[in-house]
């Protein structure tokens, strides 16, 4: 029989507020244990949640990006549960009455196509504590500056039919999120991480199977590799004669597999109510639309852009604009490149990708900034330097020894157009090889590029290739 | 020196007749004397207390003393004290030192406001009687085998002893109103949202409301203009403008409208505590005011809901008492289960695990439908059956409790019994409605109270109505026997 695997993803982005959600408390991440925790953090006696304005507004960003509805009216509701890492014994969120209902996203399949994935519901909530098990000797210490981070949890549609399919999701409401500038979607620090529900159904049957929780995936990698293990082992379960039961499972990415967390009749019953200590939020239109007018220019529209504006292949603007970051980079690069948008998109998805790739870095740490690959890139159309010592130029600036002139100079690469020095290393190189005259002026033209190689050895690769070339020619047709 | 009044003792301290620092020992030792016998207080801070008089002292003597500056109070041990204890009642907090102060306190301190302590109560304010506390009942100073009423039963028998001039309260379902109504003294329960909950260690947050006890209307619109006023630390405090209470407090009640609702009046009511009631009514119709029956019948259904919707959010609120960061933990938990159950099995009194298994069920899958929301709907038409009424009066009255104070003992084995008790002022709650109660009359050496129920913000006319009857009757300066 043949499976068709259906697949729903509920995302956390951390937002990138400046204090906690519901306390005056800064989120910055990795201070020392319990040093940005308020009384109201630790949920002390008698301590009441204050809402963050800013919060609301970066969930109301993210509702109008995807094209959602923004609720005219949404309500925090407590979500009650013991855990050590949890302080007030509820998790503040939203329930009935999210902020952001009913929106979309579009991806780009492998094969080229546009596929548009749902999104049911985005709310916000506060985050938990941590609980480290580690050097505590049998005990279990408790650090909750994360606790009261906001949380804009995304819950997209069962709409996803594959794994890869959930990674382009996940990637592309990454991408929208930084644009955004509403969550810094470090996966690593689990600013965005995902829970996968998954499940499979014969194909062309419309009912659903019963689905698995997958918890906890916080890389791309992982995501892929969870979900199609997940996706085999609901099959291997269902044709080996097994019953599927609705159960929460956690992610080991040490052994590739996914194992039991708990099962449906374990769950929590959460109780959920309205939180008193909470006013409704209210949204008015004239909120949306002043937070509409202040929204970056978002991937689609920007993608379109550098289409028409610098004259790019789709492809190529799609790279450029997968992040905010890079296509920043590329426009400063432009810039500085006296408009050579060509080039330096070459430039941008060559070399330097491949070098923040060999050294795992993002563009936002990347050695060479945007204004000094622009400088680099003006210099070899200016014909200072030729494309294969701007890469030379590119490692030395990489490796911090200034800028491309300043690399140029003391390095000297400065190309060599002095006619009479190139004629000069021409004349020598033909003397020296009167066997290659020969064959060439018997008419084998590929020998040329022997010559023109001579050349360039002689020169130390400085020499102006389009210049090398003519003065052969000339030479060698004698 | 402990009968005076507010103004009075202002006055005093204003002409030098007598120093903050000698009121706070006057006071100090009367506790020190007469507590023994009443239990109203967890925790006396007379070190604190004296530190604070002289710098109230020193405030006068540079000419930066306020009305309030040097005057003795204390607060009920609900409010969040910093560098004190702050037990609520309740072996969960016994070793509960607070790290800041409650909204309340703070300003009560930046009034000049001088706290002697802080004042038994039910556990986590979940009582009628100040039966549930974990440091033992308080005695009415009326009759000592009595109970004082509860949950603020600390606030209301200091106050009635004249062990304090002043104290604050909490008012969840009638917490305010029924011990001020049981020990002859004043109390206030102001609109929802007129005074910050910040700080105020939460039983059912959309009922708990902190207000003034006091033995006049007079002495509660000080406190109340000291204490009330918005707080951006609780998002259902309110920016609506305070008025100068004190000021406004001579109003005539000449064609005051009375509404009373008939079924305050009905079956359940002690004969004598409504012939009472009724005495008092008599005093505003001399004065021009007119009594007029009206129909709160939607309000007889305020003790079911209220038993639903309170232990619903108290079984959230108290979810924070865990053993893990603060408060009691159990001897030796062998596993995170264990240290959660006997904490909390340990840690809480019966009363309070009562409430959180109630509230736990009715909050539950399958059940919130029937009972909370339910409750909720009754909430709301309680709340426009109140706005109808407005509509034809100006204030609602009758009698606070069903009768006067029980003796100890006498309800504690049958819950739904002392639970009746606040059957007249759990309706204000409800809808978030100002009330207030006054001492109307003794019934076998047993105080009695008149409640009124005013519209929203209506605190300064409920004081002002207050001021007015306590001009014309002498039942707030009555003295319980041994403590004058």
């Amino acid at each position: 029989m043949e499976w068709e695997p259906v697949i729903g993803l509920e995302i956390h982005a951390q937002l990138k507020t400046r204090s906690k959600i519901f306390s005056g408390t800064s989120t910055a991440f990795g201070a020392a244990p319990n040093t940005q925790a308020s009384a109201v953090d630790l949920g002390l006696p008698g301590v009441l949640p204050v809402l963050n304005a800013e919060a609301v507004r970066m969930a109301t960003m993210l509702g109008i990006a995807i094209d959602a509805e923004v609720a005219g009216r949404s309500v925090f509701a407590r979500k009650n549960y013991f855990y050590p890492d949890l302080p007030k014994g509820y998790q503040i969120s939203q329930y009935e009455l999210p902020i952001v209902a009913r929106g979309h996203l579009d991806i780009t399949l492998g094969d080229g196509t546009t596929k548009r994935v749902g999104v049911t519901r985005a709310h916000l909530e506060e985050d938990a504590g941590k609980s480290l098990h580690e050097d505590f000797h049998g005990m279990t210490g408790i650090d909750l500056n994360r606790a009261g981070t906001p949380l804009l949890e995304i819950v997209s549609e069962p709409d996803l039919r594959s794994a890869a399919e959930a990674v382009a999701y996940m990637k592309r409401l990454h991408a929208l999120v930084r644009y955004l500038g509403i969550c810094d979607g470090n996966m690593q620090e689990g600013s965005f991480r995902c829970d996968a529900n998954v499940s499979v159904r014969p194909r062309g049957r419309e009912a659903f199977g019963t689905r698995a929780e997958i918890k906890n995936l916080n890389s791309f990698r992982f995501i892929e590799r969870a979900i199609n293990h997940e996706i085999e082992r609901q099959i291997d379960l269902i044709e080996g004669g097994g019953t599927m039961i609705q159960e929460t499972r956690l992610y080991d990415p040490e052994r590739d597999e996914t194992r039991p967390m708990r099962t449906k009749e374990e769950a929590n019953d959460y109780r959920y109510f309205p939180d008193p200590d909470l006013l409704p939020v209210e949204i008015d239109r004239a909120f949306i639309e002043e937070v509409r007018a202040t929204l970056p220019e978002l991937p689609d529209a920007k993608a379109a852009r550098f289409e028409s504006a610098y004259a790019l292949a789709a492809a190529e603007a799609a790279v450029l604009t997968g992040s905010r970051e890079l296509a920043d980079y590329y426009e400063t690069a432009v810039e500085h490149s006296g408009g050579q948008a060509k080039l330096c998109a070459n430039w941008v998805t060559g070399e330097l990708a491949a070098a923040l790739n060999r050294s795992e870095r993002n563009i936002d740490d990347c050695p060479v900034g945007p204004r000094a690959l622009g400088g680099l890139v003006a210099r070899i159309h200016d014909g200072t330097i030729s494309g294969k010592i701007a890469k030379q130029v590119f490692e030395a600036m990489w490796a911090g020894e200034g800028d491309a002139d300043a690399v140029i100079e003391s390095r000297g690469l400065r190309q060599v157009t002095d006619s009479g020095a190139i004629e000069g290393m021409v004349d020598e190189v033909i003397a020296a090889n009167p066997e290659q005259v020969e064959q060439f002026r018997a008419g084998r033209d590929k020998v040329l590029g022997f010559f023109v190689g001579q050349v360039m050895k002689a020169s130390g690769g400085k020499a102006n290739p389009k210049q090398v070339n003519e003065l052969l020619r000339k030479k060698l047709a004698g | 020196m402990h009968d005076k009044s507010i103004a009075e003792m202002s006055a005093a301290l204003a002409g030098r007749e007598v120093s903050s620092e000698e009121l706070t020992r006057h006071f100090l030792a009367r506790i020190g004397e007469l507590d023994g016998a009443l239990n109203s207080f967890i925790t006396v801070t007379p070190e604190k207390a004296l530190e604070q008089a002289r710098t109230a002292d020193e405030r006068r003597a540079r000419g930066e003393a306020g009305p309030l500056t040097g005057i003795p109070m204390a607060h009920k041990d609900i409010f969040c004290t910093r560098g004190v204890r702050t037990s609520c009642g309740s072996r969960m907090l016994d070793n509960f030192v607070s790290p800041y102060d409650a909204t309340v306190v703070e300003r009560m301190s930046a009034a000049g406001m001088v706290m002697l302590g802080k004042l038994n109560m039910d556990e986590f304010a979940m009582g009628s009687s100040n039966e549930t506390s974990y440091y033992g009942p308080v005695h009415n100073p009326w009759q000592q085998d009595h109970v004082p009423g509860g949950s603020s039963g600390g606030s209301a028998a200091a106050v009635a002893a004249r062990l304090v001039p002043a104290a604050t309260a909490t008012d969840t379902g009638g917490s305010i109103r029924q011990p001020a109504a049981l020990c002859g003294v004043t109390g206030l329960k102001p609109t929802y949202g007129r005074v910050s909950r910040y700080g105020m260690i939460a039983f059912a947050s959309s009922l708990d409301q902190a207000g003034p006890m006091t033995r006049s209307a007079a002495d509660a619109a000080w406190l109340l203009g000291a204490m009330a006023g918005f707080d951006e630390r609780d998002s259902t405090c309110l920016e609506h403008p305070l008025e100068d209470y004190p000021a406004l407090l001579d109003r005539p009640l000449q064609g005051l409208r009375i509404g009373l609702p008939r079924e305050h009046f009905g079956e359940g009511l002690d004969a004598e505590t409504a012939a009472a009631v009724h005495q008092a009514l008599a005093v505003f119709e001399a004065a021009g005011a007119t009594v007029k029956e009206i129909s709160l019948a939607h309000s007889m259904l305020s003790v079911p809901a209220y038993y639903v919707v309170a232990p619903a959010e108290c079984s959230s609120n108290l979810s924070r008492f865990d053993g893990v960061r603060f408060g009691y933990r159990c001897e030796e938990p062998v596993n995170l289960e264990d240290l959660y159950k006997r904490s909390r099995g340990e840690g809480f009194g019966a009363e309070v695990k009562r409430r959180i298994l109630v509230g736990t069920y009715a909050l539950s899958a399958g059940y919130y439908d029937a009972y909370y929301l339910k409750a909720q709907k009754v909430r709301r038409l309680i709340k426009d059956e109140f706005g109808r009424a407005f509509d034809e009066v100006d204030v609602i009255m009758g009698p606070t409790t069903p009768g006067p104070a029980f003796r100890i003992g006498e309800k504690t084995s049958d819950p739904v019994a002392m639970y009746l008790s606040d059957i007249y002022t759990i309706a204000a709650n409800l809808a978030g409605l100002p009330a207030l109660s006054v001492p109307a009359g003794l019934v076998n050496g047993l105080p009695v109270g008149l409640q009124m129920v005013g519209n929203y913000f209506d605190e300064g006319r409920l004081l002002g109505i207050a001021h007015r009857f306590q001009q014309e009757t002498d039942w707030h300066r009555r003295t319980p026997p041994g403590f004058a």
